[in-house]
């Protein structure tokens, strides 16, 4: 059945807005999405009435805020089907938990000549933690490039990935070019070379389910806010053999079992990664982005997504002076216009109450294999975005190119 | 050379813009301010005079003459850009540096309803090239 989409959008409050006289049509999804009202009651209701530290004190509030802070791991962990909820490791986003596995996995366990697989398609997140454990261990980074079409080239895979290889790490989805990587198939070519994988998955969970255990990766990443929670709340998924050997990476309170001045011992998994107070609010209201996701059809809106984004690419094709980058599958399609640059098509967009990103999108050297010094401008869909969207943005588009 | 702070003063683009009605004639007017704006020569699109916090590529280029009048030049490859570039020229362009330091630049742009493009947010490098125009002639 098709999802009752204007109904849904009763949901998000912010949808509801007019921009520059016109009513919203919010096209950033990939930049973060929007807040369901759940989400909303749950940062609420947990600020009002039971606001308290975790895991510390003794009294009712604390224990209730404990209770409800780790049932969000447990919901999470079922999200993605993590064996168990000690597997799910809060941080503050995608960036925080790839730096996670960088200092703590990275520094400790690669060496000088070990080879970190990354792809063209990465996001800075997923490059920058690579390059200063490469300068610090001596360990060496490798690009998987791209075809023609802007795909991974797997072919120049399988040649790159070898027994050098330590540590492949590739995103899902790409934020830039909406790109839905085969990672299933390199996960296999890291794994027959007994190579770490980690999965950015930043870009994927707002739009497809995600199973850890059978993509059979070490480590998967991503962001609440990518996915109708909060930001400053994020994922970090690991296999519990390298949660165990790694090391903690930044250390304080909550993480301890015990502390004197001549020597510290860490907890457990989780706590061992999570030092200080966490984001209470923000893991209860990425528990209820959970639950709020659960209970709708996501097969369904995967393939009410799916033709919003084939309107959109039909539309843009009927523009002769209009060029898709790549070939765009899951959340964002990237595009240019001969002679009219991204920042000023985003500023006349903008002036018609469509939000639309614009410029490298943190990934300066995905821009510079494909030859786009202005970048490009980028449209993002989420469930909520309708076929009038599409129809606003193709129009807007077309009002914003008689101005050149 | 370019027309803005000597043949298009301030007072001039406030005309303009009074006679723009809706946003369609204003940013069309941006746009034809922006063709009025000379391209800056290549040995000046360097490192050294490129303005960061920019989504698009800028640049400023300023000059002190022996009377103490100040000049400025910029550029952008983004068009709307330019355009507000060539507004902030007409503004500060040909002027001293108490005339510049005494100039509102908030006023000027909320009377011309582009108030928002001057927000530091705003990722078009306009509010750093008026701050870097005030600091360079401090």
């Amino acid at each position: 059945m098709a999802p009752d989409i204007p109904n849904l959008r009763r949901d998000f409050p912010t949808l509801a807005q007019i921009v520059n006289g016109h009513p919203l049509v919010y096209l950033d999804n990939a930049a973060t999405t929007q807040k369901p009202q759940p989400v909303l009651d749950a940062l609420n209701h947990y600020y009002r009435d039971t606001n308290a530290n975790v895991h510390r004190a003794s009294h009712a509030l604390s224990g209730q805020a404990t209770r409800a802070f780790e049932a969000a791991r447990g919901k999470v962990a079922r999200f993605i089907n993590a064996p168990a909820p000690e597997q799910v490791i809060w941080t503050r986003g995608t960036t925080e938990a790839i730096n996670l596995v960088a200092y703590s996995f990275g520094m400790h366990h690669l060496q000088a000549g070990d080879e970190i697989v990354l792809s063209t398609l990465e996001h800075h997140a997923n490059i920058v933690p690579w390059q200063q454990v490469a300068a610090a261990t001596g360990a060496v980074i490798r690009v998987i490039p791209l075809t023609a079409d802007a795909d991974l080239d797997l072919d120049a895979a399988a040649r790159l990935i070898c027994s050098r290889t330590r540590l492949l790490a590739v995103g899902q989805v790409s934020n830039a070019l909406g790109v839905i990587n085969p990672v299933k198939q390199l996960i296999a070519m890291a794994k027959a070379v007994g190579a770490v994988v980690l999965i950015d998955g930043a870009q994927a969970v707002g739009h497809m389910p995600v199973d850890v255990q059978s993509l059979d990766c070490d480590f998967y990443v991503f962001s609440g806010h990518k996915m109708f929670a909060p930001t400053g709340i994020g994922v970090l998924y690991g296999k519990r053999e390298w949660l165990e050997k790694m090391p903690p990476w930044q250390t304080g309170g909550e993480m301890i079992k015990s502390v004197s001045f001549e020597h510290t011992t860490f907890g457990e998994l989780p706590f061992k990664f999570e030092a200080g107070t966490p984001n209470i609010a923000g893991a209860i209201a990425l528990g209820a982005a959970v639950d709020y996701l659960s209970g709708l059809d996501r097969a369904a809106l995967a393939r009410h997504e799916h033709k919003l984004l084939q309107q959109l690419l039909t539309g843009l094709a009927a523009m002769p002076d209009v060029q898709v980058i790549g070939r765009p599958q899951a959340g964002s399609v990237s595009f240019t216009i001969d002679e009219v640059h991204p920042q000023d098509l985003a500023t006349l967009l903008d002036m018609q109450g469509i939000a639309v990103r614009t410029g490298h999108h943190c990934a300066m050297p995905l821009m510079q294999a494909l030859g786009l010094d202005q970048g490009t401008i980028r449209a993002s869909v989420a469930f909520y975005n309708t076929e009038q969207d599409i129809a606003a943005l193709l129009a807007g588009i077309h009002k914003a190119r008689e101005f050149f | 050379m370019h027309p803005f702070g000597t043949t298009l003063t301030d007072t001039d683009i406030r005309t303009l813009f009074e006679a723009a009605h809706g946003w369609e004639a204003r940013y069309k007017e941006l746009i034809k301010l922006a063709k009025q704006l000379p391209p800056l020569a290549t040995e000046h699109r360097i490192e050294a005079n490129a303005i960061h916090g920019c989504e698009s590529q800028a640049w400023l280029v300023s000059v002190q003459d022996k009377e103490g009048i100040w000049q400025f030049h910029c550029d952008s490859d983004a068009r709307i850009v330019k355009g507000l570039m060539a507004v902030v020229l007409a503004a500060l362009s040909n002027k001293t540096t108490e005339q510049i330091q005494a100039f509102d630049m908030d006023a000027y742009f909320a009377e011309l309803q582009l108030l928002s493009h001057l927000s530091p947010s705003r990722g078009n490098g306009l509010r750093a090239v008026v701050d870097s125009i005030k600091q360079s002639c401090k």
